[in-house]
């Protein structure tokens, strides 16, 4: 397949470039133009945030539900309504047993990972402010909606750990349109 | 000129019907350009059989016209040609901006009435401090700049993007009387000009347990889709200019990915990070917003392709026909998986089919401009277009998709998306005022 050939063609480059450069060659080398700059891990750090659904990105830390109702109430709340019930943005809490094409996508009854929850409110919220909160505020209004929804116990502790094994009512119910496409 | 009328008038009763209330055939166009032409010029707004009046100049022709601007928009006499925006105050959630198909001919979209949506409002993003880092199962993680991006060998393509919400209002239960611009105002087709990501992610190395590609804005909501590596080395591209110009901000200025043919929100704008991975990310957007409820509760993701699909442009909702005559039936056809094969129109809803002409080019993944002669009798008639792709892939009914696709159960509102990737037919009924009206036929 392509992306094996893209691997292969760029070994075989490399080994052409070092023969070429042994012979001290001028000869223009058919590749790229190279002009990326190599850039450490680290470097990428501030940027590297993906949550994925096994947990992997998510950084130390942890937050509880009695932790995460001040921080909502604050911060959250004049968009989400009180309680995440709703107010110019979507509710957070409630809404129909199922998702149908009138509406009503929520948290339990849709979303199939719990780990979407803490990478979107890092990445993208507050809305006015999105990145503002600390890692353990992120983990403490995750849990504070999650135990709201009743996917977790009031006083259970979300961290990396535990946020990947939180059950998604949801989870085995969507099919991929495409599969041959992936 | 009443005897020229008269010749004009037999000649039009004697073109080669192809189909049922009025449509002509499309080879009428070639055989009797010059004279379709003038009877077409005669058509929309005329005023057939008035008498000439004798020819003036206007004042612009007797005065000196105005300083040249460094950069020309459109007459102020077209100031009505705008794209619908459904946020203008900017209030905390997303915001659309909608094509106004109606007004608009050919198959490439003016960079301004291009369509635009965005998840944390139009970010005001510094070329210069832009950056793109490729990482994750690469062989050598790598940063560009904008600078260093536009020294790769360039590749120009025309294509369109389509947000996968574009003409959900047919999920309606009933028709929602709505213009073209309303309807499928959420696809538009440009010229793209950028780098193949193939040559990037080749220059990075490719991990061979890699499938996916995650690919990050720059935005407020760093919104984040997971692709497929497969379409990233098959035809994706960092695109930098759009119909030749640095690409608008409301398309991801300074760049945006472009998948020819995939999900509009797939093609991540303000592009600035691409990690490669074995997993989706399994993002809010694809998680979540554009992931699409089936009747049954259970739904689809990674739907990715924008099916084969057409509309009429004109008529359309809002443009009256005025008089009986020849008019021209236009619009734009176009597919996720390749060329435009062939564009049947009906005036009497769907009972009989005429073939539209095709206009060149007709190119894989882009808009394709679809005509069709007609004669307008002054009565009733339902316009409806289908189009098949060049993989034999048809346009399916609007009966077809709500079968498979579930529709609601009230009207909602325009604004709203009750799913997602709707390709069926339009019906545009005109009446005997030549009123036209968006109907389930």
């Amino acid at each position: 397949m392509s992306m094996r050939n893209a691997w292969l063609n760029s070994l075989l480059g490399t080994l052409a470039l070092a023969l070429a450069s042994s012979l001290a060659s001028t000869v223009a080398f058919a590749d790229g133009p190279k002009l990326g700059k190599p850039i450490t891990a680290q470097e990428i750090a501030p940027w590297d945030i993906h949550i994925m659904p096994d947990g992997s990105g998510l950084p130390a830390g942890s937050g509880t539900s009695t932790q995460g109702a001040p921080i909502f109430a604050q911060k959250c709340a004049a968009c989400h309504g009180e309680g995440a019930k709703g107010g110019q943005s979507a509710a957070l809490v409630g809404g129909p047993p199922r998702a149908s094409l009138d509406g009503g996508k929520t948290i339990p009854n849709y979303w199939p990972h719990a780990t979407t929850l803490f990478d979107f409110i890092r990445r993208a919220m507050p809305y006015q402010a999105p990145k503002s909160l600390t890692d353990n505020e992120v983990y403490a209004v995750t849990a504070y909606i999650l135990a709201l929804n009743k996917l977790i116990g009031e006083t259970d502790v979300v961290d990396a750990q535990s946020l990947p094994k939180v059950k998604m009512p949801n989870r085995e119910n969507f099919i991929i349109r495409f599969p041959d496409r992936i | 000129m009443s005897h020229s009328k008269h010749r004009q008038n037999r000649q039009l009763e004697s073109l080669p019907p192809v189909a049922g209330n009025g449509l002509i055939d499309r080879r009428a166009l070639l055989g009797r350009g010059v004279m379709v032409a003038s009877a077409a010029a005669a058509g929309v707004g005329s005023t057939v059989g008035a008498a000439a009046e004798p020819m003036v100049d206007g004042p612009w022709s007797n005065e000196v016209g105005a300083v040249i601007p460094a950069y020309q928009v459109a007459s102020r006499f077209e100031k009505h040609v705008m794209r619908t925006v459904d946020n203008p105050d900017n209030v905390p959630r997303n915001s659309r901006a909608r094509t106004p198909h109606q007004l608009l001919q050919g198959i490439i979209t003016p960079n301004g009435l291009h369509f635009t949506i965005c998840h944390g409002g139009v970010p005001d993003i510094d070329p210069d401090k832009h950056r793109l880092v490729i990482h994750g199962l690469v062989r050598q993680p790598l940063v560009f700049t904008l600078d260093a991006l536009a020294r790769y060998p360039m590749v120009s393509r025309i294509g369109f993007v389509e947000c996968g919400g574009n003409s959900a209002p047919l999920f309606s239960n009933e028709p929602l009387q709505q213009n073209v611009q309303a309807l499928h105002g959420l696809a538009s087709c440009s010229e793209w000009t950028g780098v193949l990501l193939s040559t990037l992610l080749e220059e990075s190395g490719i991990d061979p347990k890699a499938k996916w590609v995650i690919a990050e804005g720059a935005d407020s909501p760093r919104l984040h889709r997971s692709v497929p590596l497969k379409k990233a080395m098959e035809d994706a591209m960092v695109a930098i200019y759009q119909n030749g110009e640095r690409i608008q901000p409301g398309q991801g200025y300074p760049m945006r990915l472009w998948l020819p043919g995939y999900e509009g929100n797939m093609n991540v704008k303000y592009l600035r990070r691409l990690t490669l991975t074995e997993a989706p990310a399994m993002s809010y957007y694809e998680a979540r917003t554009y992931s699409q409820v089936l009747p049954d509760g259970k739904a689809y993701q990674f739907y990715f392709l924008q099916e084969v699909k057409s509309f009429i442009s004109s008529p359309s909702p809002g443009l009256t026909l005025k008089d009986p005559g020849y008019y021209e039936i236009s619009g734009v056809a176009y597919s996720g998986t390749g060329r435009i094969a062939r564009v049947m129109v009906s005036a009497d809803g769907g009972k009989s089919w005429g073939e539209a002409a095709l206009q060149d080019p007709i190119l894989p993944k882009a808009f394709t401009r679809f005509r069709m002669p007609w004669r307008w009798n002054g009565g009733p008639a339902v316009l409806q277009s289908r189009a098949w792709d060049e993989g034999g892939n048809v346009q399916p009914t609007r009966a077809e998709i709500v079968a498979h696709r579930g529709q609601t159960s009230k009207p909602p509102s325009v604004l709203a998306f009750p799913s997602q990737h709707f390709n069926g037919i339009t019906s545009w009924s005109v009446d005997n005022k030549g009123e036209v009206k968006h109907v389930y036929a």
